[in-house]
């Protein structure tokens, strides 16, 4: 099977420091690290088992985002990808939902051959959910959300069985190949780093990535062994329409960013003692907010 | 003319109560606009759905009522929203921020190039200049809109409220979690024109890609909903154990558990008890929060409620900010007090 993944590399949000916001209300970047979108990690499992299941699958990972975001595709080929795809240029900057979604299903169609297209249910950043559904429909597919596990893949006749949660339930569907999935970050955690892909894999980068200073060791490396070339394609690669990408392919524009600052209250505060939570007890109890 | 609609969810023939809430919220927009008020109601055996949404001041009830709508699946659903909105060319539509929502949601406004806001947590009619480039003097040129719809979320983990609007594409789109609006009833005997669509006109036979072979719909678990006390816990609580004393204390004051999504991605307990803009939103009477920082996600979810009481040994926690009573201390300390003198006290 030919199996594409969707990662993204995302700003750590989940352990948001006090010096995430600079004083004036900014997000500060750099005070949060840049992981592997932990949803995009579940759906690189389910492709991985579907390449034990079905040996000869090729599983490729793609992300846009900047340069440094090969390290997403790195991490994945540690774990097991075949191969990986940076889309990353200047003019996608400043992409809403809906012009990402453009840039990458052009990206997947460059990419061409493909039975499924994985990816997590929602990045961190954003927890929109909007490109996986978004993809599938610029590409002319169906959909399977929420995507819990998928049960079994028919490849003769193109026919996969995955349950997914629903609101309140789960429910099993089957559905026609190819398609997308979107799995959740309930579904199988991804296994570990491989530690012979990590040495195979660790000098792999993509042109964007290398300065001039260490471009000759890279060319050097790359000309010995030609998959430590992590693809690198620009929107004129992928025959991006310029209409569709970046901010002007985003009908959604960011009107205004406001750090909340909560309007304190008349409060009243108390210690632990045992006089004071008795104390605080009694009153609720007196004034029937509780009991 | 270029109405409001909603995208009504319906589980076998009942509609959604998120549906309901967005009905209430798309007629104040609506009369915000001066325009009408619309719903698109789709699933199998749907005679008489109209009666459940009527009242909430729909002016058009748009139903598609044939076999294979319900369960939802994504393809059919997708193509009657895109067809009939390509002949109603709304202005706003909007759709619960649910399993159903965010899987119909992003194909519509991809077929439509119309952008699409997740999760909002509030959403207005107001009118704003915008940047929309540069002039032939090199200067940026602004543009005034009018009579645009505001969408209001927290985003970047809950540490910015975010206002996003799409001046340029229609419908503007957005997604509402349930519980977030409040439903009302506008007049049991309003009256709405029914349109029952023909289905094959707007469904082509090969949507039906999707065969649904399974499926479990359970109630809800918990109350947290209707509950008049929560007591919710956070990453704060520490352990699992930890979190295990707040289902003693709720047990013993008669509330129910929540938490905030730290304490889910903690593993401290399941996910359904999660309040906030990516789980429930409350209205509890008293709220309990232990070792609960208040991110603004949290917040969003629970800030109607009546008393706000926090436990937090961090006396700069932002949630303190909100809180009627402020405990400094640590849970492990508090909790196990307050069941001990709720016993003795409450007799």
């Amino acid at each position: 099977m030919k199996i594409v993944v969707l990662a993204k590399q995302v700003p750590d949000t989940r352990n948001v420091g006090p010096d995430a916001m600079t004083p004036e209300g900014t997000v500060n970047r750099a005070a949060l690290p840049a992981v592997f979108n932990p949803e995009d990690l579940n759906a690189l499992e389910q492709a991985l088992r579907l390449k034990e299941q079905f040996p000869g699958s090729t599983i490729s990972v793609v992300t846009m985002g900047l340069p440094k975001s090969a390290e997403v595709i790195r991490e994945a080929l540690y774990r097991g990808a075949d191969a990986g795809y940076v889309v990353t240029d200047r003019c996608l900057g400043g992409a809403d939902t809906l012009a990402t979604s453009y840039t990458l299903s052009q990206a997947i169609r460059k990419i061409g051959d493909f039975d499924i297209i994985l990816g997590g249910r929602q990045a961190i950043d954003g927890d929109t959910a909007q490109v996986g559904p978004q993809i599938a429909e610029k590409l002319g597919l169906t959909q399977v959300t929420y995507a819990e596990e998928i049960l079994s893949v028919d490849p003769e006749n193109k026919k996969i069985v995955i349950k997914r949660h629903i609101d309140g339930g789960v429910e099993t569907v089957e559905a026609p190949l190819p398609l997308v999935v979107t799995v959740n970050g309930s579904a199988a955690p991804c296994r570990p780093r491989n530690a012979k892909r990590v040495m195979k894999y660790k000098n792999a980068t993509a042109a964007a990535e290398r300065t001039p200073a260490t471009a000759e060791k890279y060319a050097a490396l790359i000309a010995k062994k030609p998959f430590l070339d992590i693809t690198q394609w620009g929107a004129a690669d992928i025959d991006a329409d310029p209409a569709q990408i970046g901010k002007a392919g985003s009908p959604t524009n960011v009107k205004a960013v406001q750090n909340i600052v909560f309007k304190a209250k008349d409060s009243r505060t108390m210690t632990s003692s045992d006089a004071d939570v008795e104390g605080l007890i009694i009153e609720l109890l007196n004034e029937k907010i509780i009991g | 003319m270029n109405s409001v609609f909603v995208y009504c969810e319906i589980e076998g023939t009942t509609v959604a109560d998120v549906s309901i809430e967005l009905l209430t919220k798309g007629r104040k927009l609506a009369n915000t606009l001066g325009v009408q008020l619309e719903c698109i109601c789709a699933g199998s055996g749907l005679e008489g759905v109209e009666k459940q949404v009527m009242k909430y001041g729909v002016d058009k009830v748009h139903v598609f009522d044939a076999e294979g709508l319900f369960p939802y699946t994504s393809n059919p659903h997708t193509a009657l929203v895109v067809n009939l909105f390509k002949e109603e060319e709304p202005q706003i539509c909007l759709m619960g921020a649910t399993v159903i929502g965010r899987d119909l949601g992003p194909r519509v406004s991809s077929a439509l190039f119309s952008g699409l806001t997740a999760d909002c947590t509030e959403l207005e009619i107001g009118d704003f200049e915008m940047t929309v480039g540069k002039g032939a003097d090199g200067k940026p040129m602004k543009k005034h809109y009018e009579d645009q719809l505001l969408q209001i979320r927290p985003a970047f983990g809950g540490n910015i409220v975010a206002t996003i609007v799409n001046p340029e594409h229609r419908p503007q789109m957005a997604t509402v979690r349930s519980g977030v609006m409040k439903a009302e009833v506008l007049d049991e005997n309003y009256k709405g024109e029914v349109i029952r669509h023909d289905v094959a006109k707007y469904v082509p036979e090969t949507e039906y890609v999707v065969k649904v072979i399974d499926r479990h719909v359970e109630a809800a678990k918990n109350n947290l909903k209707g509950a008049p006390i929560i007591v919710a816990g956070g990453y704060g609580m520490g352990s699992k154990e930890n979190f295990d004393m707040l289902f003693d204390l709720a047990k013993v004051i008669h509330a129910e558990v929540g938490a905030s999504r730290a304490a889910v991605d903690a593993g401290f307990c399941a996910h359904d008890l999660q309040i906030g803009q990516t789980g429930v939103t409350v209205r509890p009477k008293v709220y309990i929060a232990c070792g609960i920082s208040g991110a603004i996600q949290h917040v969003a979810g629970m800030k109607e409620s009546g008393i706000i009481i926090s436990i937090n040994n961090d006396e700069n926690a932002p949630i303190n900010a909100i809180a009627d009573y402020i405990i400094n201390g640590t849970v492990e300390e508090v909790v196990p007090k307050l069941i001990k003198y709720y016993k003795k006290n409450s007799k």
